[in-house]
């Protein structure tokens, strides 16, 4: 058994290199970067769908990203979803009447907010809503649509044939 | 009408053990540790149980990222989202992989000998002796066991992690050819600090919890003889292995349906 000395230094060692660790997967694999909030302002905009959207979801302005999803709740009225997005302070110039739209990232990849800029002078602030908004495609309603479409076009052809007879 | 009787014995045999074990545990969680002669004690655990592991801990946790990184590849490749490594890596082993195989190791490496030094020493009556001595044998040599594994095993799954992650970034990257860039970035958004790394932390805990006190009681709780240190050290690993993996579905059952 090493002296005492000695097993407290390899002790210490050890607690420098577990913390080290943690450290490592905080920031480097977890990319824990809200422990320092940017500087921020919260718009919402009303959607009818908005697919698989979640809280902290990118928003982004030409592929860039400039915010993330903060909050989703829905509308009991107009039953809507009511979406808080935080915009970083320093793209304070978005005009208000940009338009944003839910779109997915890949074929099967996670969704995100576009926001098209438009051309007004005001821009948008804390607490101001965008009016425009793009719900979000679901797969399944546009192969819906496709086969029904389908079915349709069969059963055209499937007439006219029973005419021509 | 005697195999009732028997199942009835045995019953209450295991209940019995399950509170013996369970007072251990309260003596070593409530009674006031004294700080200044503990403290030097716990250290010497820490190194005894901890850093005396760190090798096979870094050892395997390499190997088992490189092997999770090789199999990953060739799976994702061909769905051709093979640029998916990183997550796929980083998950299985923050949630899973790095708590329960750190458990196990840490069962196999510490747990037993912790089980075979305080039965020893229960056969060859130190702790006896220690009592005769007026000096409390849990204080002494209990109580610091248990809170150098209770230290060790988080310390040690972060390490484990970290090195199995190193070694997929080894494989994924250098060897198979995948774009730094793709693999870390990817890495990081789906990756949460509070729900992957965090929850890894807490099964970690209580981790160290199960194992060390199922040590501690099946040392102290050994037949006196060197049969029964034998069959004391075997049910150590066996059973801290298998509630490992019981306790390890059941927080993630908790964690994942937010109960």
């Amino acid at each position: 058994m090493p002296s005492q000395r000695l097993i407290e230094m390899l002790v210490g060692l050890f607690l420098l290199f577990a913390i080290f660790s943690l450290a490592v997967l905080a920031f480097k694999v977890s990319g824990l970067t809200n422990l320092f909030p940017t500087k921020s302002y919260a718009v919402t905009a009303a959607f009818d769908d908005i697919g698989g959207l979640k809280i902290r979801s990118p928003i982004k302005i030409g592929g860039v990203q400039v915010g993330e999803v903060s909050n989703i709740a829905l509308d009991s009225q107009l039953f809507k979803a009511i979406v808080t997005m935080r915009i970083n302070d320093q793209y304070n110039n978005i005009p208000n009447d940009s338009s944003a739209g839910i779109y997915t990232s890949g074929l099967l990849g996670d969704n995100y907010i576009a926001i098209t800029p438009m051309y007004s002078k005001t821009v948008l602030k804390e607490g101001s809503t965008i009016e425009f908004t793009n719900s979000a495609m679901v797969l399944e309603k546009l192969i819906g649509q496709f086969i029904y479409k389908i079915g349709n076009s069969g059963n055209d052809k499937g007439e006219k044939n029973a005419n021509a007879q | 009408m005697s195999w009732i009787a028997t199942l009835g014995r045995s019953g209450m045999d295991s209940i019995r053990e399950l509170g013996k074990s369970g007072i251990l545990l309260y003596r070593i969680l409530f009674y006031p540790p004294n700080i200044r002669k503990g403290f030097p004690l716990v250290v010497q655990q820490v190194y005894m149980e901890g850093v005396l592991s760190l090798l096979i801990i870094i050892v395997s946790g390499l190997f088992i990222g490189m092997v999770l990184a090789l199999q990953g590849y060739h799976t994702l490749a061909k769905f051709g989202a093979s640029q998916q490594l990183g997550p796929l890596v980083a998950l299985s082993v923050t949630r899973e992989l790095g708590p329960v195989v750190t458990a196990i190791l840490f069962a196999g490496r510490a747990g037993s000998a912790v089980t075979a030094e305080i039965a020893l020493m229960k056969v060859t009556e130190q702790l006896s002796s220690m009592e005769m001595m007026a000096v409390d044998p849990l204080r002494r040599i209990i109580s610091p066991r248990f809170w150098g594994g209770f230290i060790s095993i988080p310390l040690l799954t972060l390490i484990f992690n970290v090195v199995a992650i190193y070694g997929a970034y080894l494989v994924g990257v250098r060897w198979l050819g995948l774009d730094a860039g793709v693999f870390w970035s990817n890495m990081q958004s789906s990756v949460e600090f509070h729900s992957d790394i965090v929850n890894g932390i807490i099964k970690s805990i209580v981790f160290g919890v199960a194992v060390t006190w199922i040590a501690l009681v099946q040392g102290y709780f050994a037949i006196p003889t060197s049969a029964g240190i034998a069959s004391a050290t075997t049910r150590s690993v066996v059973y801290a292995s298998l509630v490992v993996l019981g306790l390890d579905f059941i927080l993630t059952a908790m964690m994942i349906g937010e109960w």
